[in-house]
């Protein structure tokens, strides 16, 4: 399976902004989230079409994500992930000393994948082991 | 049905007060003149779905509905009990609960933090480093006339950004370059339409080539009207709109900001390229930067969350100091949540220092790296936390939200959020803005009042008199000053 190496870039969308207003449980947060933009090159390098899951893979987690074509191509192996729990599982903790984790510009490992994305709750049960509890 | 009008937006940091909202039975039905971002927050905030209404606290691995009284008690009870607790968020909350929020973690000796720690912190300080020309977005809008963007995206992230302080506004002095823009985007469709053509009616698609791209300056760039720059590693759509757009390598804005600064002192580069960017091109747009009247060079998330981080902003400051030795330059951050700049300015006039201050001395104490929330959660530190609106653990890397959660976790949010659902006690508040007035502050340090539209539920408290109650409950536990 091809693996490609990028550089991820993590940020604000305006569907990412409408999303979590929408509430960060709903359908449309989570679609405007649980993406991840590659350059079309890339997705030919990769030989899938967008809509097709990936696995991102950094030094500090690993996360199945939605593959979507870059409107903002070219930028060759530079990957662009929304903020949001998602994302937040391929950062490091390390603030070089100001507090500041590295958000942009992190070494990660691109490759398609046949799992399933998993949803809000089950990603925090994933993460944290705890998840969303009914309220009783 | 009544029109409120001139409401403050309390979605990001420009704050756009010219917002009409139309009301009815107590329920926003319409806005006019917001953004994306800000009708639907209008528009959904009240959504059950995503909206709390109870206190809750966890019991047996369960959050049950409890009353407020009971939640209050608790958190106070764990907040006195705690060596070292965080009270982290603040940033989009009235800087009159902030006021509060910040005598309460002096009470329980923890540390204060607001988001700025993951957005702006490195710009605080760099502007504490090296200091900073700065102005109102007033001045930006009448007389600049030369606007930059770096790494940032207010086509996302501040949408009317553009259209009320800078490029897309009539200012006194400077006109809007919307037109030119619509010209602009009518000419590229075209262009695109005519190369689909070719394309469709060629047999041998290797025959029609995409144009090279040429590296010279557009004429508007040189033109006398205003401009607009974006610098960025991707073509956003902020840089669709822009007159040129710089792609910078990601992780290299720090070389491509000292390589300008060389370039304004007409210092002469040994290289081909910068960050990707050739030389001769870097010229001719320092050539437009010291060419200009009055420029502002708004900087965003680009700069603070790559690689560098402080240093990039150091650089970014010195950059508009050296111009300010040709012509007039300004610099500012683009603030994401709506009062992160409040809780910088509350927290400075409270404690001396804008974020990460520790208190658990008995005095304030300052230092980012070690009193700042995500290294004080990623060392297992703290034994606590308050979370005032705001969603840590949506935000925060894997590492630090695992200590978050494993200790109690105390959330004061009125929307369901992955932190509230991974809370101890859950206080839902009333939505700062629309149902509980206050105060924010603007990008450009402009405070600004929040309305109170609609009434919030019965059980909703502003966060200001949630915060009130349990520092009274706290001081109570504490047997210290009576409140």
């Amino acid at each position: 399976m091809t693996k490609l190496k990028v550089t991820l870039l993590t940020g604000r969308t305006i569907n990412q902004g409408t999303g979590k207003e929408h509430g960060k449980l709903s359908k449309k947060y989570m679609e405007s989230v649980a993406i991840c933009q590659i350059d079309p090159e890339d997705l030919k390098k990769l030989g899938i079409r967008e809509g097709k899951n990936v696995r991102i893979t950094t030094a500090f987690g690993s996360v199945v994500l939605k593959a979507v074509k870059s409107l903002r191509a070219p930028h060759p192996h530079v990957i662009f992930v929304p903020y949001g729990p998602w994302a937040n599982a391929l950062i490091g903790s390390e603030t070089s000393g100001v507090g500041m984790p590295t958000f942009k510009g992190i070494p990660a490992e691109v490759e398609t994948s046949q799992e399933r994305i998993v949803a809000l709750p089950e990603l925090l049960k994933q993460q944290f082991g705890r998840s969303e509890k009914t309220c009783v | 049905m009544r029109v409120v009008s001139n409401v403050t937006c309390p979605v990001c940091g420009s704050l756009c007060d010219d917002i009409e909202l139309i009301v009815e039975n107590n329920h926003v039905t319409k806005v006019r003149n917001a953004c994306a971002v800000g009708e639907a927050k209008f528009l959904a905030f009240a959504d059950p779905k995503h909206r709390r209404v109870k206190p809750l606290i966890r019991k047996n691995g369960e959050l049950v509905e409890a009353s407020l009284d009971e939640a209050i008690r608790r958190t106070a009870k764990i907040l006195a009990e705690a060596s070292y607790p965080l009270l982290y968020g603040w940033s989009c909350t009235s800087t009159e609960a902030i006021r509060v929020g910040l005598e309460l973690a002096e009470e329980v000796g923890g540390v204060a933090d607001n988001t700025s720690t993951v957005c702006h912190g490195p710009s605080i300080l760099s502007i504490q480093n090296v200091g900073f020309s700065s102005c109102t977005l007033g001045q930006i809008r009448h007389r600049a006339d030369l606007v930059i963007y770096w790494g940032c995206n207010p086509w996302s992230a501040h949408p009317r950004h553009l259209e009320r302080y800078t490029t897309f506004t009539e200012g006194r002095f400077q006109k809007s370059i919307w037109i030119r823009y619509l010209t602009k985007l009518r000419a590229l469709i075209g262009k695109k339409k005519a190369q689909r053509a070719a394309e469709l009616a060629s047999p041998r698609k290797e025959v029609i080539s995409k144009p090279e791209r040429t590296f010279s300056l557009p004429p508007t760039l040189t033109a006398k009207q205003r401009k607009m720059i974006v610098v960025d590693v991707r073509k956003t759509r902020s840089a669709e709109i822009a007159d040129y757009f710089l792609q910078v390598k990601p992780n290299m804005d720090y070389e491509l900001l000292q390589a300008l600064r060389m370039l304004v002192f007409d210092r002469e580069l040994d290289l081909d390229e910068v960050a990707g960017i050739p030389i001769e091109l870097l010229e001719e747009v320092t050539d437009v930067m010291v060419g200009c009247r009055f420029g502002i060079l708004f900087f965003g998330l680009g700069l603070t969350m790559s690689s560098a981080k402080v240093r990039n902003i150091d650089a970014g400051i010195s950059l508009v100091r050296d111009l300010n030795k040709k012509t007039k330059f300004t610099i500012m951050p683009m603030r994401g949540h709506f009062n992160v700049t409040g809780a910088n300015v509350a927290f400075t006039w409270q404690t001396g220092y804008p974020y990460a201050v520790d208190f658990s001395q008995g005095f304030p104490q300052y230092n980012p790296g070690e009193t700042s929330a995500v290294d004080i959660l990623a060392r297992g530190d703290s034994d606590a936390a308050l979370i005032v609106a705001s969603d840590p653990v949506a935000h925060f890397p894997k590492r630090a939200v695992k200590n978050l959660v494993e200790n109690p976790l105390i959330v004061i949010d009125p929307q369901v959020t992955p932190t509230s659902l991974m809370a101890d006690i859950v206080i839902p508040s009333a939505f700062v803005g629309i149902e509980a007035e206050g105060t924010a502050y603007r990008m450009d340090r402009v405070p600004l009042p929040l309305k109170k539209v609609v009434e919030p539920p019965a059980t909703c408290l502003p966060d200001e008199v949630i915060l009130q109650r349990i520092l009274k409950e706290v001081r109570k536990l504490k047997g210290g000053k009576a409140a």
